[in-house]
């Protein structure tokens, strides 16, 4: 009796996750939401392409300026210091499929010591997000102190809008994968969990992928 | 029935270790031709600069969805749930580009 309730509410506890589909209902409500940020991207990036070239005043992103008063202004972005976070940024998302893989594969053979660990992994994917955001910090003071603010010009509330934005998800992934480390670190992750950390994954993904649009975009097309 | 649904989403194998190591020097390779690119002022000058960008960017953007994102392994409902609203958004930003006489 109690063996058919126990087992009774783990089909009522599969189908709450899984669809008619066969899919998880989680990982399909991820895509969707992935679907969605591609459309909330694709229109901050269509609005700083059609203000591209438009600012009356500078700072330029590639251009030299000199202001009414004589003020000489370089070019703004710091295209070796980007080059060094996107590069950390895509290192991130190698981190992150083979933490997948350590869960998925947790006691298989081949996933033993540190490069086995998920938490090493989990770990090293938060460490290179953190990173990315004190580049981006670095960025952005930099900016700021060279006299481009979100008011200065078009190119200012654009550029700022768009990096912040791309900037707040990292945050939360971060957030997110840390979250999963204490998980691992209090209980430890199992094969079992590995859905979690795929759809983690998605996330941290496709943030990736916004990253290499924008860095070609915005940073490299002048 | 319920182990079919279980299993749905985990029914192809995703990339190995080793994989994952190719698609990230392919990765690191291309950013390193992007950067390259950037600063060679004959190149930047040219009509080639913009396309090489954005072709070596979709080639980035392509493998990292296929193989990181696992959408060549997954079911196709993932990739139609990816590329209807990815469609959407590049039809909008050409749209854009075309309205304010970027195109």
């Amino acid at each position: 009796m109690a063996t058919a309730a126990a087992a009774g509410a783990h089909e009522a506890h599969e189908h709450a996750h899984y669809t008619t589909t066969g899919l998880n209902h989680r990982k399909i409500a991820m895509w969707a939401f992935i679907g969605s940020e591609c459309m909330l991207f694709g229109s901050l990036i269509s609005t700083y392409l059609v203000y591209k070239g438009r600012s009356v005043v500078g700072p330029f992103p590639h251009e030299a300026w000199t202001s009414p008063t004589g003020q000489v202004f370089k070019p703004i972005l710091n295209i070796p210091v980007t080059s060094a976070s996107t590069f950390v940024l895509l290192m991130s998302s190698l981190f992150m499929v083979l933490a997948l893989a350590a869960v998925e594969n947790k006691g298989k053979p081949g996933y033993e010591g540190l490069l086995g660990s998920s938490k090493f992994w989990l770990a090293a994917t938060a460490a290179a997000g953190a990173t990315f955001l004190g580049f981006q910090a670095y960025e952005f003071t930099s900016f700021v102190h060279e006299g481009l603010t979100i008011k200065t010009n078009l190119f200012g509330s654009s550029f700022f809008t768009l990096t912040g934005f791309h900037g707040t998800h990292v945050a939360v992934g971060v957030l997110w994968l840390m979250t999963m480390l204490f998980i691992d670190m209090k209980r430890g992750l199992q094969p079992k969990d590995a859905i979690n950390i795929d759809i983690m994954a998605l996330y941290w993904h496709f943030v990736d992928v916004v990253w290499i649009i924008i860095f070609a975009l915005v940073y490299l097309i002048k | 029935m319920s182990t079919d649904r279980v299993h749905a989403d985990h029914v192809h194998e995703h990339p190995t270790w080793k994989q994952y190591k190719w698609v990230a020097l392919w990765l690191f390779i291309i950013t390193v031709a992007e950067v390259w690119a950037y600063y060679i002022p004959a190149l930047v000058n040219s009509k080639a600069f913009v396309p090489s960008i954005l072709l070596m960017m979709v080639v980035k953007f392509t493998i990292v969805v296929m193989f990181y994102m696992h959408l060549k392994y997954d079911h196709h409902l993932f990739r139609k749930l990816f590329t209807g609203p990815l469609t959407i958004a590049g039809i909008t930003l050409v749209a854009f580009l075309f309205l304010f006489g970027k195109l």
